[in-house]
């Protein structure tokens, strides 16, 4: 409701009452485009420092897919945050990772929810997995010209295909440019090292836990090599976040769960640096 | 050209209500009703598809009598209204009273100003932490709000229905004897005839108290037959249990949507 310019309350928009569109997202663009991530204008030529998020992991096992993000932020040379969330549940049936301009990001993954919900409230049906992410793809897409000032967000999305029954992930570039992964994904500025890793543990037809070892120490290693990746703090008790989604929808790996997986890692690792095996 | 005839305020208003009534009073009834873990719809709609009940948001539900079109695209503004205000705020900021006043407001900006008012009563209700805590808003086509306590019925013969409600209806009833309470009461007729309604006449939903975020839940199929075939003494374990509703997922009965096409979307044909 708004209020008309005599501040007496006035019936609803005709924003809110016309039909056809089941987007959040163009009914913001439409009634309060400022408050699209993307709405925001910048001075052009200037940059700004903010916090970045970094490295997103994914891989498919049998019968579902894990996503598992580290929890660093960094700004600059300087370690904004030790325990961000960068792995959110994107409806019951998906989750999305983000790696890139921390604040941009986490908007736009609220915007994504709220979208996936709203579609799903308005239709009375869940969106396909395919559709959902194009959408997220859209969103990024609105996102170029704050990636060209320094503002990237590149996501990563995960989900079970409900009709196919199986796990997909999807990847991003800047542009929206939305492409299917076969076995496994990473993203972020410690991607480079996780793919390594990922290469040499993923297999097909892993099963659930041997999965979210998998992702753990993909995180370590990428960790290992990239200073703007966290490792497993054991200090501070601070673990990666880690997704599963699978039939029954999605869910996030206990703390204890982590805990141990993160002491097997670390323990494999005294002493064998690398990894070697 | 001819000059119009001066006609009363008064005359006019008692017109377009008495139209709206009329329009009504044709449809088909949806009861709204507490019970000790929520709040139950219950509507006689054969649709499986073009639903009178619906999700709004993480703790309110919307019904509708009357017609579709005008019915419909007020839910669709209250889901709007409702994700923008949890967007641009939080989630906790939306409430049923906030959106309930808007509508007032639209319906009541319709009835004076627009040449046909809507043919519509809508319920907006909000599941609380505790049964004394839910909400429930019955707006009429005027723009008039009503804060009800405990029980709504709506639509046509809804005068005999909520009498009916009055004396069945207590504090703390189980989902199961609220859900029976709601088929009698949609059963029986204005001038005493009875009709026995089985499951695929009904849609029914809840708004479940103890469901965490969005507890908005359909229930259908084999849960509703059961819900409805427990006897009427209420035992100890007659409560639903919350897994057995987290089993329906909360679209299960939108998968039919293939007849759903506008035409059928009129207001529902009046019972002979």
């Amino acid at each position: 409701m708004t209020q008309s310019s005599t501040g007496r309350p006035r019936r609803l928009d005709d924003a809110f009452l016309t039909a056809g569109s089941s987007s959040f997202t163009e009914f913001l663009t439409a009634y309060r485009p400022e408050l699209l991530p993307a709405g925001r204008r910048l001075p052009s030529g200037a940059t700004i420092e903010a916090p970045h998020g970094t490295t997103i992991v994914s891989l498919l096992f049998e019968g579902g897919v894990v996503m598992a993000g580290d929890r660093r932020a960094t700004m600059g040379n300087v370690i904004a945050n030790r325990d961000m969330e960068k792995v959110f549940a994107a409806d019951d049936y998906s989750v999305v990772g983000i790696a890139g301009t921390a604040g941009i990001a986490i908007e736009l993954v609220r915007l994504y929810q709220v979208e996936l919900e709203h579609y799903e409230k308005i239709e009375g049906a869940i969106m396909s997995l395919e559709g959902k992410a194009n959408r997220l793809a859209s969103m990024i897409r609105g996102n170029l010209a704050l990636a060209m000032q320094g503002l990237t967000v590149v996501p990563t999305y995960a989900g079970f295909d409900l009709d196919s029954a199986t796990g997909r992930i999807y990847s991003y570039d800047v542009t929206g440019g939305c492409y299917v992964e076969s076995g496994h994904h990473s993203t972020g500025s410690g991607s480079v090292f996780a793919r390594g890793a990922l290469k040499k543990l993923w297999r097909p037809g892993l099963e659930e836990q041997q999965a979210v070892s998998v992702a753990v120490e993909a995180l370590y290693d990428a960790a290992d090599d990239d200073s703007a990746t966290g490792g497993p703090d054991l200090g501070r008790q601070i673990w990666p976040t880690v997704a599963v989604v699978d039939h029954s929808g999605a869910r996030f790996v206990g703390q204890d769960v982590l805990q141990g997986h993160v002491e097997r890692v670390v323990a494999a690792r005294r002493d064998n640096p690398g990894g070697a095996r | 050209m001819s000059m119009p005839f001066y006609v009363p305020p008064e005359q006019v208003m008692k017109d377009r209500a008495d139209f709206a009534r009329k329009g009504i009073a044709r449809g088909r009834s949806v009861v709204v009703v507490g019970y000790d873990r929520g709040i139950a719809f219950v509507a006689e709609n054969p649709s499986r598809a073009l639903h009178k009940v619906s999700e709004i948001y993480d703790r309110i539900a919307f019904a509708a009598v009357g017609r579709y079109n005008e019915f419909e695209s007020l839910r669709v503004a209250g889901i709007r209204y409702a994700d923008l205000r949890g967007y641009s705020y939080d989630r906790t900021d939306v409430t049923a009273r906030a959106l309930a006043n808007t509508y007032a407001q639209t319906l009541g900006a319709v009835f004076t100003q627009e040449s046909k008012p809507f043919e519509i009563e809508i319920v907006v209700a909000e599941v609380g932490a505790d049964s004394d805590s839910d909400q429930i808003f019955r707006l009429t086509y005027d723009g008039s709000v009503a804060d009800e306590q405990g029980f709504v019925a709506m639509g046509g013969a809804s005068e005999v229905a909520e009498e009916r409600l009055g004396t069945g209806w207590r504090p703390g009833m189980t989902l199961s004897e609220v859900l029976r309470l709601a088929v009698d009461v949609l059963g029986a007729g204005g001038n005493g005839e009875r009709r026995d309604l089985d499951e695929a006449q009904l849609e029914v939903a809840v708004l479940d108290r103890d469901r965490p975020r969005r507890s908005f839940r359909r229930i259908g199929g084999p849960l509703l037959t059961r819900l409805l075939g427990e006897p009427r003494e209420p035992r100890e374990t007659t409560d639903v249990p919350a897994a057995a509703l987290g089993s329906e997922s909360p679209v299960a009965q939108a998968d039919s949507a293939e007849d759903a096409s506008p035409g059928a979307s009129g207001p529902p044909t009046p019972p002979a």
